[in-house]
């Protein structure tokens, strides 16, 4: 039941905020962004950690006739993915304040709208279902992008649309195959698809099909040409939606529907997929030092981390997986709190472009310090959440293939570089016009920032708190995969 | 059977109601007839009856389309404010064309002898060949005319020298008879039945506009009244798809290794040229009639499919199309009219002056476009169920996939135009009553249809 409030609430609120006219529709979008977290947060408290299906289930047919369910429920990785997503919703919509969006109850609720469809794809137990959400999940935040992002949004954001459906398109057939290959009346359960034992063949052409759905989501070397452009373009916020969150859709997918669908089909991809994604790494890491413009720069590290995110669960070890499930969450705060610190500087100085900003710790130190720490999470320091995850997801490269281990763990150095001639260029050095008078945090952005660099800390001194939460998920998810 | 007689009775009321000075009562009651027609129809569900010595049977099959139809005419009708606006001399003989004409589309679902299905292609084809020219005084509406009444009049002697060769070589006209006809020569048949079978195919391809007999479709289209544009992309193509489908089941499923390859191709070139061709188009009403023709090409993908779930997918993607359709083209009929001009740009800034009208128009786009939450979805996704059934085809479905990607690459162009272009000097679209209330209807029926598809994809 839960599960199910959990769903409807954002879209019930964004009904309500759709006809609140003004500003005041930001604030009724917080708070309901707020009660959505708070219903996450008890729905640990229901949740049996010991064990790895899916619990606070709720099934009741959708389309009788044809076997397809509303089936919801959530397993550990579930979990966190949906604590991920409600954590950093009211944190988004609390980011906005500082701006005037024209017709804002149309922004934010879209903004809720979108909330329930990211909450859907990570508890739908169905495909179809999960179909369902995944695009639903994308209109709100196309239209976020399009209507509301810089001067070249209008072709930026039509590519990233039309490149994402064109690959769902391909997971849909994919579903409808399976879905047919199920005995009896068909039906599009999980667990059904779970027990489809599929000949090799058969599997390796689905596999490209879900695939492709995913790697374009991620996004993966080499469908990652929408993702610069886009993350650029659009308003922060939809970024931050993008980067933080719809981002996981991509892996939570690979997880829950291609891995142990396809076991067969994933054993003779991994490799090629392990060599793509650590191309991305290094390929993504080297344009990030040449980028000056911070949006892009940040756009590119996120190519680089989410191709080690993929490299490790491809890996299909639980060192890998359990890296995966952790640096979504960690990868997921460091980048909203990353972009969120552009935006205040671009806010501020109007300009993003590394080479005419410079000095600015002398005026804001307390937005030094919350920057430093962020990325020093994004760069995997020990203490922080990001070497956590990277930690574990390298073992499980490692343990697959010394060699791949070593240049995916390139990622480390290149990354201190990019981050760290970023942090320099940006704060230290001498002042420019536009910072001269640079005014440090304010009330309303320290509220954003902190719970972000709580979590820094939370996740890298305390994974076991998270790990604890995934781990038997992913012992269930391993064993359904080697069975 | 009712609703043919009630349809032409009203036909003909409605022609004298015309003498009257008021014409603001002849629209309210055509509506009433309409619904009249459409309650009265159901009536006959579950109660199937052969009529005229077994020529007509209403079964569910027939009910079905007939209630369909009926209600996208009933939903289509509030766009023609324009006419009574204008205070238009021949508004009563539209309404009475409309009204026989869905009497030859309903003789289409129901037909049990290919004399009336002859009968009721042509009842419907000559009320279009009229209503396509009815803009007396442009050019392009007389040229589409033209058009129209010059290659139907030839495919439909191609359709009937087909019905001719099919009776020379079974010796029947009734469709049953021709399917028990194939069966007792093991589907083995003379050329001439292959000939006939042949020009049938053409001959009802062209009515649906699929490729390569879909030439006239963007000029007629085009040149034609928006508002009856829209009740040939939606009416005639549903009679005429269901008319194909019927045809196919019942006097030639045995000959289906003889058909089947005719017909793979012919629905390939319609998806690929339906698609292609909207894409470089530059004017909105242009890609509509393309958009139409790739619609064909989906539903022809059902019928190919030809197993236990194609005539429920027929239905579905009909009342998704229609219903997307019908408020596609009555909005453009209205921003063409107000605005003058019926090129993407036209509706800039439409979010702006008319949230409602955008609003309706991008629902309808993503419906076309078969994005979820839509009826379109659904309507896809039983087509490709259906097609899936035989794993041999599933090429099919990768070409049909690739291709709806490419669709919406055009649908979205119009909403693009209307919610992030400026306005301009465009100033704000008078929407009569009817029309608004028609068009929040149909925006919440496929909204309803894309969340609970169950309400219409398994009555038949």
């Amino acid at each position: 039941m839960i599960t199910a409030l959990l769903l409807f609430w954002p879209a019930l609120a964004a009904l309500l905020v759709l006809l609140i006219k003004g500003e005041s529709a930001k604030k009724v979008a917080f708070v309901a962004a707020l009660i959505e977290f708070a219903i996450a947060v008890f729905a640990i408290s229901g949740f049996d950690a010991r064990s790895g299906s899916a619990q606070m289930a709720l099934t009741f047919p959708w389309v009788e006739s044809a076997g397809i369910s509303f089936s919801i429920g959530m397993d550990g990785i579930s979990l966190l993915m949906v604590l991920l997503t409600t954590f950093l919703v009211p944190l988004i919509v609390l980011s906005s304040f500082r701006h005037e969006y024209k017709n804002p109850n149309v922004f934010y609720a879209l903004i809720l709208f979108m909330q329930t469809g990211l909450v859907g794809v990570f508890v739908a137990l169905d495909a179809f279902l999960f179909y369902f959400f995944w695009e639903v999940a994308l209109i709100p935040v196309y239209f976020i992008a399009a209507v509301w992002g810089g001067e070249r949004r209008i072709q930026v954001t039509f590519k990233f649309f039309v490149y994402t459906i064109f690959g769902s398109l391909f997971m849909l057939a994919a579903f409808v195959y399976l879905y047919l290959q199920t005995p009896g009346t068909h039906t599009s359960d999980i667990n059904a698809f779970y027990q489809l034992a599929l000949d090799s063949g058969t599997q390796s052409w689905i596999f490209w099909f879900l695939f492709i759905a995913f790697a374009i989501k991620m996004p993966i070397f080499p469908f990652h040409t929408w993702q610069p452009d886009t993350y650029t373009e659009s308003p922060t916020q939809a970024t931050m939606l993008l980067s933080g969150i719809m981002l996981k859709m991509g892996i939570y997918g690979v997880l829950r529907w291609l891995l142990p669908v396809v076991p067969l089909g994933v054993s003779q991809w991994a490799e090629l997929v392990l060599i793509l994604s650590i191309i991305g790494i290094v390929y993504a890491s080297v344009i990030a030092i040449r980028q000056r413009d911070l949006k892009r720069l940040i756009a590119y590290s996120s190519i680089a981390h989410v191709g080690l995110i993929a490299a490790g669960i491809f890996t299909l070890n639980e060192q890998g997986l359990q890296g995966g499930v952790i640096q979504m969450l960690s990868h997921g705060i460091n980048v909203v709190g990353l972009f969120f610190i552009i935006d205040i500087i671009f806010s501020r100085t109007k300009t993003r472009e590394i080479t005419s900003l410079g000095g600015i710790t002398q005026n804001a130190k307390a937005l030094s310090i919350f920057f430093m720490i962020l990325l020093l999470g994004s760069v995997a320091l020990p203490l922080t959440n990001g070497f956590v995850g990277e930690f574990l997801l390298l073992s499980g490269v490692f343990q697959y293939n010394n060699w791949f281990g070593a240049v995916a763990g390139l990622t480390i150095i290149l990354g201190a570089v990019y981050m760290l001639r970023m942090f320099q260029g940006v704060m230290f050095g001498t002042k420019s016009e536009v910072t001269e008078n640079f005014a440090d945090l304010t009330l309303n952005e320290k509220a954003v920032l902190i719970p972000l660099v709580v979590m820094v800390f939370w996740i890298g001194l305390f994974p076991n708190t998270f790990l604890s939460i995934s781990e038997p998920a992913v012992i269930n998810l391993l064993s359904i995969i080697n069975r | 059977m009712t609703s043919i007689i009630l349809l032409s009775v009203f036909g003909i009321v409605n022609l004298f109601v015309g003498f009257m000075k008021s014409r603001k009562i002849l629209m309210p009651l055509a509506l009433l007839f309409l619904v009249v027609v459409f309650g009265v129809n159901l009536l006959s569900w579950n109660e199937t009856q052969s009529y005229f010595n077994n020529m007509l049977t209403m079964d569910n099959y027939a009910v079905a389309f007939t209630g369909i139809m009926t209600l996208t005419t009933l939903l289509l009708l509030p766009f023609s404010q324009r006419y009574v606006d204008e205070n238009d001399s021949n508004l009563a003989e539209y309404y009475s064309l409309l009204l026989f004409s869905l009497v030859g589309a309903i003789m289409m679902v129901s037909y049990e002898n290919m004399i009336m299905l002859f009968v009721g292609i042509e009842i419907l084809s000559v009320a279009m060949y009229v209503l396509a020219g009815s803009d007396k005084k442009s050019l392009r509406s007389n040229e589409a005319a033209l058009k129209y009444l010059l290659m139907g009049a030839f495919f439909t002697g191609i359709l009937l020298f087909g019905i001719v060769l099919i009776y020379g070589a079974t010796g029947t006209f009734n469709i049953t008879e021709i399917g028990a006809a194939q069966i007792a020569t093991d589907g083995v048949m003379s050329s001439m039945f292959t000939l006939g079978l042949l020009m049938l195919i053409i001959g009802i391809s062209f009515k649906i506009s699929a490729a390569p007999f879909h030439f006239w479709t963007p000029d007629v289209y085009e040149g034609a009244p928006t508002f009856f544009t829209a009740f040939m992309s939606t009416v005639v193509k549903t009679a005429g798809v269901a008319a194909f489908f019927k045809l196919m089941t019942a006097a030639f499923a045995a000959s289906y290794a003889i058909w089947f390859p005719t017909l793979i191709a012919i629905t390939v070139l319609t998806l690929v040229v339906g698609n292609i061709g909207a894409v470089v188009q530059g004017s909105a009403k242009r890609m509509l009639a393309y958009s139409s023709i790739s619609h064909a090409g989906y539903l022809l993908m059902s019928l190919i499919a030809f197993n236990e779930n194609s005539d429920s997918s027929i239905l579905f993607y009909s009342v998704a199309y229609s219903t997307a359709t019908v408020a596609a083209f009555g909005i453009l009929q209205m921003v063409a009219h107000q605005r003058g001009g019926e090129e993407y740009a036209t509706f800039n800034g439409l979010g702006k002056t008319n949230p409602l009208l955008a609003f309706a128009m991008t629902v309808s786009m993503l419906s076309l476009a078969g994005i979820p939450l839509t009826a379109g979805f659904f309507a896809k996704f039983f087509v490709f169920t259906a097609v899936a059934q035989d794993a041999s085809l599933m090429w099919l479905i990768v070409v049909a996939v690739v291709l709806a990607a490419v669709g919406i690459y055009y649908y979205l162009r119009v909403v693009i135009a209307m919610y992030m272009q400026p306005a301009g000097n465009y100033e704000t679209i008078r929407v009569g009553s009817f029309a608004s209330f028609m068009l929040i209807f149909i925006t919440i029926l496929t909204i309803l249809l894309g969340i609970a598809p169950a309400l219409v994809s398994n009555i038949i």
